[in-house]
């Protein structure tokens, strides 16, 4: 790990590689899918369940700054930017506006900085 | 209309039976007009692509990359690592795992192993996205190729734009906005790690929390069947129960029983005469 190339070395084995395997497998796999089968319709279900997975991962266990807001805040400020996002007619960018005011209102106030 | 002129000229050609010099020269200027009105209706459909950049999906994306930035920054990453990780990985979570397993000093094994398990999510996104963008005759490299570019941004811009774009113009049209994207936000990255000293530790957590709250909207909003909004419901859930109790390869658990329990849940709603 010393040497210059070293630290580009490991991202591309344990980072591209470890991403773009799945990606491949995935073009194989999509190459037998029809589009209107139930096979993808599954599929379509697992990599979608997947997803959200990290995003309650993102919120629940985030890392970096995020873990240092409340639990409680970030879950209120996700189900109030759901509200609005639904109250908005499932306006993407009012939910996601409406969110942050909420983490960023609650977490100066709560945490007094 | 690039397409109907060589078709024209083999009309001409076939109703004068006559291979006249002139009438043959006609044909090559008919098919090189052809060929070049093909590379133009592409580059017009990559540059559509490109404009897609200008949309609300690429935008928080790129206010989800200054986190990371600032991240890498925290983790002791070197300028060159954060972009050359955006550039060559491209798939934010998967990022953050591996910016976790290096600032911890894990070996290459273990931080393969952990992304690995993180991005399994990649495989059923791009079987699903297959279908989107393959047209009669794509070749299977192309699709190889512009597989890099699937991570959640470009999957839901892909199933919400895609399917308004003509057929055989949709895998140019997508590496547009793939390309593009991602060349945006190796650049932010190094902007924002750059900057990072700047950001209060609040607005960064702030930028953080879009991408979780994005990707939950987006996916909610392009949802057309019920399979994937009780996927998205059950997935949500069962991320970080399972991660709670330290279920190991818990995401790919959550993925399978959420999104089987999902599709189940769309047949029963179906055999009821439930509308889609």
């Amino acid at each position: 790990m010393s040497e210059a190339l070293g630290p580009y070395l490991f991202i591309l084995l344990a980072g591209t590689l470890a991403t773009d395997i799945w990606r491949w497998l995935g073009v194989l796999v999509g190459a037998r899918l029809r589009e209107d089968s139930d096979l993808l319709l599954w599929v379509k279900a697992v990599a979608t369940a997947l997803v959200a997975a990290v995003i309650g991962n993102l919120i629940f266990a985030p890392s970096g700054a995020l873990a240092e807001v409340p639990l409680a805040i970030r879950l209120g400020a996700a189900a109030c930017g759901y509200l609005a996002f639904w109250l908005a007619r499932k306006n993407v960018l009012i939910g996601v506006l409406a969110a942050e005011a909420a983490l960023i209102a609650a977490a100066s106030i709560f945490a007094g900085t | 209309m690039g397409k109907a002129a060589p078709g024209a000229a083999l009309r001409v050609l076939h109703g004068s039976h006559a291979l006249s010099g002139s009438l043959f020269i006609n044909l090559r200027l008919a098919a090189i007009q052809g060929w070049m009105g093909e590379r133009q209706t592409a580059a017009r459909w990559f540059l559509r692509g490109m404009g897609g950049v200008a949309s609300v999906p690429a935008l928080i994306l790129i206010g989800s990359f200054i986190g990371f930035g600032v991240l890498c920054r925290e983790s002791g990453l070197s300028l060159g690592e954060a972009m050359f990780m955006t550039a060559f990985v491209w798939a934010l979570p998967s990022q953050v795992v591996l910016v976790g397993a290096i600032a911890t000093g894990s070996s290459a094994l273990v931080a393969a192993i952990a992304v690995t398990l993180s991005a399994i999510r990649l495989m059923p996104m791009t079987a699903a996205w297959v279908p989107l963008v393959r047209a009669q005759g794509t070749p299977r490299w192309q699709l190889l190729v512009l597989s890099h570019f699937v991570a959640v941004t470009a999957w839901v811009w892909g199933f919400m734009r895609l399917p308004d774009v003509p057929r055989e113009r949709r895998a140019v049209c997508f590496a547009g906005f793939g390309v593009t994207l991602t060349l945006i936000n190796v650049a932010v990255t190094a902007i924002s790690f750059i900057g990072a000293a700047a950001l209060p530790p609040l607005l960064a957590g702030a930028l953080f929390f879009l991408t979780p709250i994005y990707f939950l909207t987006a996916l909610s909003a392009s949802a057309r069947y019920h399979a994937e909004r009780l996927a998205l419901g059950l997935g949500v859930v069962l991320g970080p129960a399972l991660h709670a109790y330290d279920v190991g390869l818990h995401l790919l658990w959550a993925g399978l029983v959420g999104g089987t329990l999902a599709f189940i849940g769309h047949k029963l709603i179906h055999r009821r005469g439930g509308a889609i």
